[in-house]
């Protein structure tokens, strides 16, 4: 799928991400047809522009006032593209999880635009957001608290249903169920059970029964597997694999492990502090990676191969992720940066195929977000 | 080869899991359906029904189990003890109080006054402080510190105090009078319980995932929050009841609760209270009702509670 | 420090003992628990020395943890149990010891490190005060002498600007400063052997590398002995000399640390191997070890691992394999390693 992020055409900063073809809906009725048109394999299916949160810092009980502002999703824009899977890595704090939520209209963006199919979704209501919410479904990191304790695996599974009576008959729900219970590789005669009952890579899967319900397009995986046992994990990455190709699903598949996110991405976007560092398909960012925070990530990432490690290109940063309440000026990498001259506190770098590499056909042409953006292999050995 | 083998893997997990415990599995279940099945088995919830039952239907119609009037009073039987061999008769079984009228009959006839001020009191209670701390800790913001300092203004007024202000509002004070006075001092403690439970459960990810699939605020409150968050207050509830029979008790002997002339408990034990070394009988008998009763609701409480928890069956 | 200064922290009668540091043989660990007996550890058998790092890997349920716990001492018994087995620190038995000599023991021989450190640090204390305390306590120093102590030693474990920072609050550090300051009390008193507990797993990779490397650095320089506890096959990779995998509460597999990833010798270590996706080549689909983890209140009969086993036979379901070393096709000897697995020469020379 590597053809789907080359864009031919260099546009403006960003040459990754597509223009939007907004569909100007004057009704819920018109919005919600353009929800439910299909949309080829290979076109955008969600385009993120310019995406901000800001969580405001208050300070004061009764009059509450603020203070700053801690910038956890700070201006960040990408494309989905149907039938793919767009992997986002980062460490903790670099909001790319708050980027699920805003994706999920679980929090509300300070700025910016979230297009579904030309629609903002940020400025829908109603009949045309319930439209895209069984659309964009989610399966959450924990599988311990993302299951009602009190509801069976029959309800869990079964609420998508009562939201949206549309989908399904009542009197075929508790078929659909089991379908989608055997769907996901556990016995339908579980549907009485209760989450506890199961081990945690059970509980998974029930999670992701519950997001395949609905026939949503658009699965956003918040670190579907972190919590599960190794032995476990590679379970329930090729269960996903096999849904994502019997559904024609597209993933976008949030997580801090880098090699679960190689193997299943078509695409990765690294970002940082808010930001996106670098953004390219999976061979672009792991084998010709040109940011040095990504250079820096890959080569902490611990290979369990004593040998290869040896020989192995190692960056080991120094200090911690500064505060998201008060980024650094210019590139937010700086502070940890063995590259760091003045410029890069003055401007800050745009996330754009960088000069050096313009025009080459070469895997380094790809959107990064440094001042000295420059090629180095450090997952392979030397 | 790749299909087969993730098919293996899916095929092996129902397998590996053991067999259902209950073979039954026609019918859909629910948390409910699973609560009401469990709690049948249940031997405390079932001695703790049956127990309630009993008052209730005493409460109700008391004359079933005496023909003897409550009010009928006979300075002959001044303080006479039970068991009095001279006269048996059901009048007799638990001895006479100071004005020589029948304890049996009065304990009987006292139940409907403090079994409704206890029940109907928990239960105003327990509805309104489970709904403004339920709100109070779902919504947050200006609501939620709005409906706390609230909260903490009712939590600050004495309940002696606040009830002697209350109660004096009424010119006719009945039973209702008295419940609606200390439904309005008590809910603060269950409010402030649940306000502390929802938070937590609203943090966790299932409440995430509700809405996440598009669900409204009732539902998401109904079928996810308060089934998570309710079994702290069951718990205070009943240990309450007790507490509030109590206080309808101080309440009449201070002469602002239901008037002397009715049949109560608390009555009887305040008046009970002043002769407890000449003739205890009469302070014993309706203190004994009063911890069964209570015993019984704090068992029922502790069962549902149970019940309502999947992972304890 | 003058020459003559014994600067080797040993106690009496240390010198008289060469042998491991610590021996772990047999060792069995059971909860009775409302629903039964819940056999966490089954007979477990390892030993570090001085100077080495044992890494044992496992999932979660393995027994991993548990057996450190009972190594610390620091088992809530009940409803633990520990019905057989011997845990000897340079010669000796604690398990016979009394609690008076077993406290002594932990935190001043053998100290600990956890997962996660900032429930491990008490929020209301400073650092220093925290750090002091090991001072205060144990050695009888002085507030002011404690405190030089406690800035020292987070000079030594790297925390920028010790002296300004001794008196902030847990919750002013970073995850990978806190996990720091864990390491410094763990080393505070010059312990012979640290167990670390899932040490990195709460961290950023790029802060795991940095508290990774400064724990091997800390253990050549004081030659200790390390068992690090983990579920990552990649950090082992890097710090361990051995390596034992723990499957069920018993070991399957132990080996020296570039033999196991070359060629495992035990079906599960192989099949954990092949599960892990690759960082360097984009694979196919992943190898999936089938099944489920063993339920401790029912492990399967025979081998633990049999139900999940591609290798399973009849008598992987009759007969418990012991661990015994493994040797060359040719029959020549690979020392330091062996497998519980009744088809050891097939999984490693098949």
């Amino acid at each position: 799928m590597a053809e789907l992020s080359k864009n031919d055409e260099p546009q403006v900063a960003t040459p990754n991400v597509s223009d939007v073809e907004i569909v100007d809906a004057h009704s819920d009725e018109e919005a919600v047809r353009a929800i439910e048109a299909p949309v080829e394999r290979g076109e955008p299916i969600l385009q993120v522009r310019g995406l901000k949160k800001h969580f405001p810092l208050t300070q004061g009980i009764l009059f509450k006032k603020q203070i700053g502002a801690v910038k956890a999703v700070d201006g960040i824009s990408f494309d989905l593209y149907q039938g793919e899977t767009l992997g986002i890595v980062g460490e903790s704090g670099c909001g790319k999880s708050t980027v699920a939520k805003l994706l999920m209209n679980l929090e509300r963006a300070t700025a910016g635009e979230i297009f579904y199919k030309g629609q903002d979704i940020t400025k829908l209501s109603g009949r045309a957001l319930k439209a895209v919410r069984r659309n964009i479904q989610m399966v959450f990191q924990d599988p311990y608290t993302s299951l009602n304790p009190r509801m069976t695996v029959g309800d869990i599974i079964g609420e998508p249903f009562d939201i949206h009576s549309e989908v399904a008959p009542k009197g075929d729900r508790r078929r659909r169920v089991q379908e989608l219970l055997d769907v996901v590789g556990l016995n339908p005669e579980y549907i009485n059970r209760y989450p506890h009952q199961f081990s945690g890579g059970q509980r998974q899967r029930i999670g992701i029964a519950r997001g395949l319900a609905l026939n949503p397009e658009i699965i956003i995986c918040d670190e579907p597997v972190s919590a599960l046992d190794v032995s476990v994990q590679a379970q329930v990455i090729n269960l996903m694999e096999r849904l994502q190709n019997e559904f024609n699903l597209s993933y976008l598949f949030i997580a801090h492990d880098l090699s679960i996110v190689r193997h299943i991405s078509d695409r990765v976007g690294v970002m940082y502090l808010g930001a996106m560092a670098e953004i390219g398909t999976d061979e672009q960012i792991y084998d010709h990676p040109t940011h040095p925070y990504t250079q820096a990530l890959l080569s902490a990432v611990p290979v369990p191969d004593p040998e290869a490690r040896e020989h192995r290109d190692r960056i080991i940063l120094t200090g911690d992720v500064p505060s998201p309440a008060n980024p650094p000026s210019g590139c937010r990498f700086r502070t940890r940066c063995w590259k760091a001259q003045d410029k890069c506190a003055q401007e800050i770098p745009l996330l754009a195929v960088p000069e050096r590499f313009k025009g080459e056909d070469t895997p380094a042409a790809h959107e990064s977000a440094c001042h000295f953006a420059e090629e180095r292999d450090v997952v392979h050995a030397a | 080869m790749s299909e087969a083998l993730t098919t293996e893997t899916a095929l092996e997990d129902k397998v590996a899991t053991e067999a259902a415990p209950n073979p039954s599995q026609d019918r859909p279940r629910s948390l409910w359906s699973d609560a009401w099945r469990d709690l049948r088995r249940n031997p405390v919830f079932v001695v703790s029904g049956l127990l309630i039952l009993l008052l209730l239907v005493i409460a109700a119609v008391p004359s079933l189990f005496t023909s003897v009037d409550p009010k009928f009073a006979d300075l002959a039987h001044h303080y006479l003890k039970p068991p009095n061999y001279s006269h048996i008769g059901q009048a007799d079984w638990f001895g006479y109080d100071g004005q020589g009228r029948s304890v049996y009959s009065r304990v009987l006839y006292g139940a409907r006054a403090s079994i409704i001020v206890g029940v109907c009191t928990t239960f105003g209670v327990a509805v309104l402080g489970a709904l403004v701390g339920m709100f109070a800790g779902y919504y947050g913001g200006w609501l939620d510190s709005l409906l706390s300092r609230l909260t903490d203004v009712f939590f600050g007024v004495p309940l002696l105090l606040g009830a002697i202000v209350i109660l004096n509002a009424f010119t006719h004070r009945t039973v209702w009078s008295v419940v609606v006075a200390m439904v309005l001092l008590g809910w603060t403690q269950i409010a402030r319980v649940m306000r502390g439970s929802v938070i937590t459960v609203k943090q966790q990810d299932f409440v995430q995932a509700a809405r996440a699939l598009g669900a409204g605020t009732g539902r998401i409150l109904f079928r996810h929050i308060l089934p998570n968050a309710v079994a702290p207050v069951i718990v205070v509830s009943t240990i309450a009841l007790g507490g509030y029979i109590a206080t309808e008790a101080t309440l009449s002997y201070l002469g602002i609760g239901l008037p002397p002339s009715a049949v109560s408990w608390g009555n009887d034990i305040s008046s009970g209270q002043t002769v407890i070394r000449t003739a205890p009988h009469v302070l014993f008998f309706p203190s004994a009702m009063l911890s069964i009763t209570v015993l019984a609701f704090i068992m029922l409480g502790d069962a549902v509670r149970d019940a309502l928890d999947p992972k304890l069956r | 420090m003058t020459i003559i200064e014994d600067t080797s922290p040993a106690p009496a009668g240390a010198d008289s003992f060469s042998g491991p540091l610590l021996d772990v043989r047999d060792l069995h660990v059971e909860f009775r628990t409302r629903d039964g007996v819940v056999r966490a550890v089954n007979g477990v058998n390892y030993d570090v020395s001085a100077g080495e790092t044992l890494a044992v890997l496992g999932e979660s349920g393995s027994g991993k943890s548990v057996t450190a716990q009972a190594i610390m001492g620091i088992l809530d018994m009940p409803p633990a149990v520990i019905p057989q087995g011997e845990i000897r620190f340079r010669g000796q038995d604690m398990l016979k010891m009394s609690a008076d000599e077993r406290r002594r023991i932990r935190g001043s021989r053998i100290a600990m490190i956890f997962q996660d450190a900032l429930s491990s640090l008490n929020p209301v204390l400073s650092v220093g005060y925290q750090l002091g305390e090991m001072f205060r306590v144990h050695k009888g120093m002085s507030k002011k002498e404690a405190k030089a102590k406690s800035i020292e030693l987070m000079d030594r474990v790297k925390i920028p600007a010790a002296a300004a920072r001794v008196n902030d609050y847990p919750h002013q550090f970073s995850g990978g400063m806190r996990q720091r300051i864990m390491i410094a009390m763990a080393l505070a008193l010059e312990p012979d052997l640290i167990i670390a507990d899932e040490p990195t797993t709460a961290l950023d990779v790029t802060v795991q590398a940095q508290v990774m490397d400064l724990l091997a650095e800390l253990q050549r320089e004081y030659n200790m002995g390390l068992i690090l506890i983990t579920h990552d096959l990649g950090v082992v990779a890097d710090v361990a000399d051995k390596i034992a995998v723990m499957y069920a509460g018993r070991i399957v597999e132990q080996a020296p640390v570039h033999e196991l990833y070359k060629r495992p010798a035990h079906p599960y270590t192989r099949g954990l191997l092949d599960s892990i996706p690759r960082l360097d080549q984009k694979g196919q689909e992943l190898y999936a070890i089938k099944g489920l983890p063993p339920n401790l209140l029912r492990i399967p009969t025979g081998c633990a691992f049999n139900p999940r086993c591609p290798k399973a036979q009849d008598i992987c379901t009759q007969q418990v394999p012991d661990l015994l070393s493994v040797t060359e096709r040719d029959g020549g000897e690979l020392p330091g390693r062996s497998s519980a697995c009744h088809f050891w020469k097939e999984t490693l020379h098949g």
